[in-house]
């Protein structure tokens, strides 16, 4: 049920305070009490019984993103994944459509960086062959060659509408400039020089490799108890062979020498703007400190520094926000505005003035109270549906927070100062090295390159 | 006697007798509703779900696109960015921020027929919410200042939207010539002359007719009980006065007599086509053989549209259909698909008709039919796992004119269609002489810089 007339929203919602794999969690320890289980093959699972509706959510996520890719098929894990529900040694990917929709089951199948996601919803009574179809997908996708050749001929498609949307060109350009000689600099879905470069022996290779039960978290969450999503996950992953995956390791980013402008001209009314570099990643210790660091400089929303002076001052931006992608490895740090052509200068500046700003003054008392309020009060939010609660087991799981960490988190965010928002603001805020990309009309947003990168 | 004017007159009986009224629980549906009325006008929907210690706030105004004069479109949208700018109780920008600083998420929309406000909070702060949107509901500053700041946010807003995203822009288009005389004829958000032509005294005048509790609904889903919330809500809402009734929208849009159709040409990498039939809305009983109808066609990868367009033809990257049977003017029933680079969109659209000429012929198939059933029986049932979600369905339906009884008796009326049904609606809607058509041909970027290149293919 698309609807292509889109209802006016009075701001976007931010997809995150800090994006990526971060998820801001404080569970009041009483209310969620996930079962952690290792199965004999090697599935990490957490299963949380919550019997309000007839409903069962299933997020299985399995090591096998994007970094796997060689860089001449970028695109591979993406594709891999794409093609799971699209045919399997027995079904076919109409069978398999068939079977899902006529039990009014919702899946989803995508590759990130760090890891692909498979999800299902469906009706507590379908939970069997839900989870039939589920380990089907998972443990045999056939790639035929036919369905291989055509999802790989929509992406080739989808590359070519991507070049459409400023927001997506601008970011792909950012993260080649900042993660040079890491693999978060690739596109996830490659582009069409290596996707078509990719085979299906690539792919049944890939899965073979990476689709492994010793590589996969698994949460579900829903009307069901925990011995019955146990053997539920026995019967049909039982038979899932494990195999010895030493984890691969990859060298940083090259760190930036000087400030690198890129402009990339499209005949546009309006000018899309990136700049940042490579940020934290989910294990540092000062994910907390730089949650609230954050939340305050652009994450906050209208109670951002950024929104306060950039569109409640001037009027200059619909949009504009920060954030850090928390990721297995160091993410990126970004803010991300949309501003006239015209005006693409003088936004650019405000943004330099916050990001020196809160390097050098400590923050206010009341800003800082503000912003940990938010943080620890919002909490119930991101757990409020079995979806959400799915999703965020497999993340906690993979960055090894522990259970626990429902009940760290708020203390941890409680715990920050303004010396340790200073501090980290000037560890990891960066006004001298930083890529800026301005996706415009070039003609009429006249990027003055000197004064931006501090040349002239 | 329209929907409407009844409940101005239950308002209004309410307002001489000063009591609550009461209604029963949705008889069907697990959907449990309490439904009240203040003396005042204002209709409250309470929904206790104790699931989560969350609860969402929202506050529906009977005021969208469609009741905007020519000339001043996008008002509705441009008063709700105001709504944020201040009351003498609370400064410009205090209200997000308070939301915020207390753990919630607040936003606001506005849509056709409607324009909506939330507060997303931990349940025990249900009380601040109230207050607060009890106090813009009256007294909004209305800072000229402000307003023209806000204008411009409003016009980055377009761009980010509409000019710069080329299948938005053929929407756009194409609405406007599906719709000649109604008010879905212009943006919700407005064009950039109505936009720079609007003032502070247009935004004043269309906050004082239309923001009234008498127009008004407060929809609650989460975890509180009725019996304390109620007593915050007439604490905080009872005081304002009823406002005179506001006018209602009684354009009709004149009956189509023959296909229309509109190219737009301009940079793009792939073409697209949208196009829609004139259809009725939640008026008709015919709505929930169209709502299987658009199941059939267009719900997954193993719906007709995608089978024949995506999978077997290789002619789209993505198809599909989209009814909105909560319009509260008949509104439209779209097709659209994004051509795949090597197809033509000729292809493209004689494919979609074909498969819209093939539910007119025949008979859809009893697994089908089936299959559509469950798919919508599920997603009741997912959608109940977000307590926003619920909040949205309600209070669409109920400021849509429909009642927020249609959310709860949606899916029983949705299996006493038959497949007879959908090839009635098929034959009786989906016809060439009420269709609009928009297409969208990329125009490469040097050509399109050309000057004496603008009538070229």
């Amino acid at each position: 049920m698309i609807r292509f007339r889109l209802v006016c929203l009075h701001r976007i919602l931010a997809a995150a305070v800090v994006t990526g794999s971060f998820l801001p969690t404080f569970i009041q320890a009483a209310d969620i009490k996930p079962i952690r289980v290792v199965t004999a093959n090697g599935i990490t699972l957490l299963i949380q019984d919550q019997p309000f509706l007839p409903i069962i959510t299933v997020n299985v996520l399995i090591k096998a993103g994007a970094v796997h890719d060689p860089d001449a098929k970028a695109g591979l894990a993406f594709l891999a994944g794409g093609l799971l529900d699209e045919g399997t040694k027995t079904r076919s990917a109409t069978q398999i459509a068939k079977e899902l929709e006529f039990m009014g089951a919702e899946f989803s199948a995508k590759a990130a960086n760090d890891f692909a996601t498979v999800s299902l919803r469906v009706l507590k009574k379908d939970s069997d062959r839900g989870f039939t179809l589920l380990a089907d997908i998972l443990m045999n996708p056939a790639f035929a060659e036919k369905e291989v050749a055509r999802i790989r001929s929509e992406l080739l498609g989808e590359l070519q509408g991507e070049k459409d949307d400023p927001g997506i060109v601008a970011n792909k350009a950012f993260d080649e400039i900042i993660f040079k000689g890491h693999p978060y600099r690739r596109p996830t879905n490659g582009d069409e020089k290596t996707v078509t470069q990719i085979t299906r022996q690539d792919l049944v290779a890939f899965h073979d490799k990476y689709y492994r039960p010793n590589r996969t978290i698994m949460a579900v969450v829903g009307d069901i108890r925990e011995f019955e999503a146990l053997n539920l996950v026995k019967k049909h992953f039982g038979k899932w062979a494990p195999k010895d995956s030493s984890s691969q390791s990859f060298p940083a980013a090259a760190p930036l020498q000087k400030p690198v402008l890129k402009l990339i001209d499209k005949d546009l009314t309006q000018a899309t703007v990136v700049l940042g570099h490579v940020g934290i990643d989910r294990k540092n210790p000062d994910f907390y400190a730089v949650a609230v660091m954050n939340y305050i400089l652009g994450g906050g929303g209208f109670s951002s520094r950024l929104v306060n002076r950039i569109r409640d001052e001037q009027g200059l931006a619909y949009d504009v926000d920060s954030g850090f992608e928390a990721d297995v490895m160091p993410g990126p740090f970004s803010v991300r505005l949309q501003t006239r052509n015209e005006a693409a200068n003088k936004a650019i500046v405000n943004v330099l003035t916050e990001i020196k700003r809160i390097r050098t003054e400590p923050v206010g008392y009341q800003e800082l109270a503000d912003a940990k309020a938010y943080l620890i009060g919002s909490f119930p939010l991101r757990l409020d549906t079995t979806g959400k609660l799915a999703g965020l087991l497999t993340i906690v799981e993979l960055h090894s927070l522990g259970l626990s960490y429902f009940e760290d988190y708020p203390k941890a965010i409680a715990a920050v100062t303004k010396e340790d928002v200073l501090r980290v603001a000037q560890k990891y805020l960066n006004p001298d090295l930083y890529a800026l990309v301005v996706v415009a009309k070039q003609a009429e947003a006249q990027i003055d390159s000197g004064a931006l990168l501090g040349t002239k | 006697m329209t929907t409407f004017q009844r409940a101005l007159c239950l308002a209004l009986v309410l307002a001489l007798i000063g009591i609550f009224s009461l209604v029963e629980p949705a008889a069907s549906g697990r959907l449990k509703v309490q439904e009240f009325t203040l003396a005042n006008g204002l209709k409250v929907l309470l929904v206790e779900e104790p699931k989560a210690p969350v609860i969402t706030v929202q506050i529906w105004y009977k005021v969208g696109s469609r009741n905007e004069i020519m000339g001043r479109a996008g008002l509705s949208h441009m008063l709700e960015h105001m709504m944020f700018k201040g009351t003498l109780k609370f400064g410009k920008g205090a209200f997000s921020k308070i939301i915020k600083k207390n753990g919630g998420n607040d936003n606001a929309f506005t849509s056709q027929d409607f324009t909506a406000y939330f507060e997303n909070l931990a349940a025990d702060k249900l009380e601040l919410a109230l207050e607060m949107e009890a106090d813009r509901l009256k007294g909004l500053l209305l800072d000229d200042k402000e307003f023209q700041l806000e204008r411009e946010v409003v016009k980055e807003e377009r761009r980010l939207r509409v000019e710069d995203v080329p299948p938005s822009y053929l929407v756009e288009q194409m609405y406007a010539q599906a719709f000649m005389v109604h008010p879905y004829h212009w943006p919700i958000i407005g064009w950039f002359n109505d936009l720079n032509a609007m003032n502070r005294e247009d935004l004043k005048a269309y906050y004082e007719k239309y923001y009234a509790p008498n127009n008004a609904t407060l929809v609650i889903v989460g975890d509180m009980k009725a019996e304390t919330a109620l007593p915050m809500i007439k604490k905080y809402f009872e005081g304002i006065p009823t406002g005179s009734p506001p006018p209602l929208p009684a354009i009709v849009e004149p009956e189509q007599k023959g296909e229309r159709r509109i190219i737009v040409k301009r940079e793009a990498q792939l073409s697209f086509i949208y196009f829609g039939y004139k259809v009725p809305n939640f008026k008709s009983p015919d709505v929930y053989a169209l709502a299987v109808l658009e199941n059939i066609l267009s719900a997954g990868k193993s719906a007709r549209l995608h089978d024949a367009l995506v999978y077997r033809k290789k002619l789209a990257l993505q198809v599909g259909a989209g009814y909105n049977e909560l319009a509260a003017d008949p509104e439209l029933f779209t097709f659209y698909a994004l051509v795949q680079p090597k197809a033509k969109i000729e292809d493209v659209e004689k494919a979609v008709l074909v498969e819209i000429e093939r539910l007119k012929k025949e008979l859809p198939s009893d697994q089908e039919l089936q299959k559509a059933k469950n798919q919508v029986e599920a997603r009741n049932l997912f959608e109940q796992d977000s307590v926003f979600r619920q909040a949205m369905l309600l209070g669409t339906a109920e400021t849509a004119g429909a009642g927020w009884q249609f959310i709860p008796n949606y899916v029983d009326q949705l299996h006493r269609v038959t497949k007879e049904d959908v090839r009635r609606v098929a034959r009786k809607y989906l016809n060439a002489d009420t269709r609009t058509v928009g297409i969208l041909i990329p125009v490469r970027a040097k050509a399109y810089a050309r000057p004496a290149a603008g009538d070229a293919p």
